[in-house]
């Protein structure tokens, strides 16, 4: 179907789904802290406004609470509670080593194709106003879990799985104009509890490890010699372990 | 109020009195008596729908059907003992310094309500629910895994949530999936088409196929994640050996069922869709990936707690497997296996926590000559690593038994690397095994104050189940396959 049939407001889910993606891709490749945390922000904004659209072309008031749940808990106060966290632990100008950056947004260019390709069975199924979006949904969420995998520092993981959620909620939006509100409470109460332990665990990482570099989690391993560095440094001596 | 509220509102309950009291030394009583209510309450159910058949709630949000009310006995019970063991183990804790009064209340907080999450998780009617509550058991453990704050806790509780957080996600995608293929053939009623029993009732076979795969694709990574299949297992064995051992013992014991209960579920509703056995082909693939190199994993542990985990991971997969295969003898062989491996595993770390706190270490290689410094540990860890590896007169060899004959009913070929995987597996833990048990004790070692009481009674009832299966759990295993084989294609 050509773009121009589509009414206005369909027009512009379109475009608002497409800047999700964008945000997607810029913190693909984002490796300062600070700005990766806002463009977060920017992505559940920009999520919240297509949810709005899809809730006033489909009539779906339920939409508008799981809105408003996006705008409270993704726009305000996951960014805030990891901005607050990176400058406690004074990382807010850390910046780590993107390692091939141009093969990685190829990689996020190529999972964007396969969504199309995961998505077709979808779209020849649905008949819904958004169903183009559908693919968009499925990428943003492959590309949270790329950016979960080649990432070492963990508030770039966490971003990432908070972009995984983004995604599956997209998801959710678009191909079906949301799931019953219960649902929908119970997964934002569960992203709500995550993110609180993610904030946990940076303060038990950084007490810990000295570091939020995930790479220094290298401890627990199928090496045939059990922990011999670690035993000789003395940091685990035999009677503390039961 | 109803037994299946009480059931479900005695552990919230208890989980936020805990929160208070949690350190005192009464919190330990009030998490058994908590419990035992729990444990009271799904036993009074289950003689309910044992007399009356399935029940659906009054709004619909909770189902109990023959398939998942004997899970719901076996999580109270393992729940109920595992907590009888750990208000001594965790005082014991708490004496050697590990852990402190605030991270105590957390622990029995946690222990609550991660039952809670476990028992929603199993009785609830709606597949959108079931997803929220297998996150919040993870939830409610990642603390609990990193209670010790040793660094290798801190480790193994962050690959747990990242890992389980990432597969669990997948999950949600698939269910946004099912979702959609129903409310697309069954769109009348929106809020309804969550429902498992609307989805297996009017949506069983007019879902479309090409949706439904792509679903059931993306749920079996999400809870396979957690039932620790291979190649999505590397959390597993870090998260039950760093954690206090009553939570292995629960985790190890329950969560994993109920993971595969949820896979099971979920394959029940794509079954009836798809009219071929793809999905079990699926779970056939990964379960017996999962038990053959788990199998070897055993050989290359050295710690005692990891070579458990992989044991579970190798039982786990073995399951997957039967469920996968999908013929009735196999269901019915998988349902007597989850509850069996749920005993004689919870009883086995109930056990390796007294050997461990008696050797003050959990290597493999410091702890020896467990059979002359306190018997009873000793036994306990020989008699259910016995049962464990599947020897006669215990419940585990039935179960393991009528797979096998099933394989070989159905799919000749592959009782080879059943066979050759059973052998492995039982050279893993045996190797292990006998100087831990025989070995000639070091200098100085002293017998620990140790309640077996918990493993005497999941050891008699696997030796019962082995001997002679009651007719009502019979008849609800035997009810559970027709319902779960039923819609196969022959």
């Amino acid at each position: 179907m050509a773009l121009a049939e589509l009414g206005l407001f369909s027009q512009a889910i379109i475009l608002f789904a497409a800047l999700v993606l964008f945000t997607s891709f810029i913190m693909l490749g984002q490796a300062r802290t600070l700005p990766l945390i806002f463009t977060f922000a920017w992505q559940g904004l920009l999520l919240a406004v297509v949810t709005v659209l899809v809730a006033y072309v489909s009539k779906h008031p339920d939409l508008y609470v799981s809105a408003a749940l996006t705008i409270v808990l993704k726009v305000v106060l996951i960014p805030w509670l990891l901005y607050r966290l990176s400058v406690q632990l004074n990382m807010q100008y850390d910046a780590e080593l993107i390692r091939h950056p141009s093969l990685l947004l190829l990689g996020g260019a190529g999972l964007v194709i396969f969504s199309y390709y995961v998505a077709l069975p979808i779209v020849r199924l649905s008949g819904l106003a958004t169903r183009n979006t559908i693919a968009v949904s499925i990428a943003v969420e492959l590309i949270g879990m790329l950016l979960m995998c080649v990432r070492r520092n963990a508030v770039a993981q966490v971003i990432g799985f908070m972009s995984m959620e983004n995604g599956l909620f997209f998801s959710a939006v678009v191909s079906t104009y949301g799931m019953p509100l219960i649902v929908e409470l119970g997964v934002a109460f569960d992203v709500l509890v995550a993110a609180i332990l993610f904030g946990v665990f940076f303060i038990h990482l950084r007490d810990s490890f000295d570091s939020l570099d995930v790479v220094r989690l290298n401890r627990l391993s199928e090496a045939d010699e059990p922990m011999p560095l670690q035993e000789a440094a003395g940091a685990r001596p035999p009677g503390e372990h039961s | 109020m109803t037994l299946l509220e009480i059931t479900l509102l005695a552990p919230l309950v208890g989980g936020l009195l805990l929160v208070f009291i949690g350190h005192r030394p009464l919190g330990g009583w009030i998490n058994v008596a908590t419990c035992a209510v729990t444990f009271g309450a799904s036993l009074a159910m289950a003689l309910d729908v044992f007399a009356h058949g399935p029940q659906l709630s009054s709004g619909r949000m909770f189902y109990i059907d023959a398939f998942n009310v004997y899970l719901v006995i076996l999580t109270a019970f393992v729940g109920m003992t595992s907590a009888i063991f750990s208000r001594p183990y965790m005082r014991h804790e708490v004496e050697r310094g590990r852990v402190t009064d605030r991270r105590l209340r957390l622990y029995h907080s946690m222990y609550q309500c991660f039952i809670f999450s476990m028992l929603l998780a199993l009785s609830t009617n709606n597949l959108g629910i079931l997803w929220v509550a297998m996150e919040a058991a993870t939830l409610t453990t990642v603390l609990l895994v990193s209670l010790y704050r040793t660094p290798e806790a801190i480790e193994a509780a962050w690959k747990y949530f990242i890992l389980c957080g990432v597969g669990i996600a997948q999950a949600l995608f698939g269910t946004v999936l099912v979702y959609f293929a129903a409310e697309n053939k069954l769109g009348a009623e929106r809020d309804d088409t969550m429902l498992w029993t609307v989805l297996h009732g009017a949506g069983a076979g007019i879902l479309d196929p090409a949706v439904v795969t792509l679903a059931f694709v993306f749920l079996l990574v999400g809870y396979g994640t957690k039932v620790g299949l291979v190649p999505l297992h590397n959390w597993l064995p870090d998260a039950h050996s760093e954690g206090p051992t009553p939570m292995s013992a629960v985790l190890s014991g329950l969560l994993l069922n109920v993971a595969l209960y949820s896979l099971v579920r979920v394959k029940m509703l794509v079954d009836a869709s798809l009219q071929t056995n793809l999905a079990g082909h699926l779970m056939m693939g990964f379960g017996l990936l999962s038990f053959m190199v788990a199998g070897l994993f055993l050989h290359r542990q050295h710690d005692i707690k990891r070579m458990y985990s992989y044991s579970s991971i190798e039982h786990m997969g073995l399951m997957t497997f039967a469920f996968g295969m999908g013929v009735p003898l196999a269901t019915y062989g998988a349902l007597l296996h989850m509850t069996v491996h749920s005993l004689t595993k919870s009883a086995i770390f109930v056990t390796v926590g007294h050997a461990s706190q008696l050797a003050g270490t959990q290597r493999i290689d410091r702890i020896r000559g467990l059979i002359r410094t306190q018997p009873a540990i000793g036994w306990g860890l020989l008699i259910g690593t016995v049962a464990i590896a599947g020897f006669p007169p215990f419940g585990v060899f039935i179960s393991e038994f009528l797979l096998l004959v099933a394989t070989m009913q159905s799919w000749p070929w592959l009782a080879i690397p059943l066979l050759v995987g059973f052998g492995v597996a039982f050279a893993g833990l045996f190797r292990n095994l006998q100087p831990m048990v025989f070995g000639e004790p070091p200098p100085g070692q002293k017998p620990v104050e140790a309640n077996m009481l918990p493993v005497a009674v999941h050891l008699l009832l696997v030796l019962w189940l082995g001997l002679s299966i009651p007719a009502f759990l019979s008849g609800w295993f035997e009810q559970a396959t027709l319902l779960i084989s039923g819609a196969l294609p022959r």
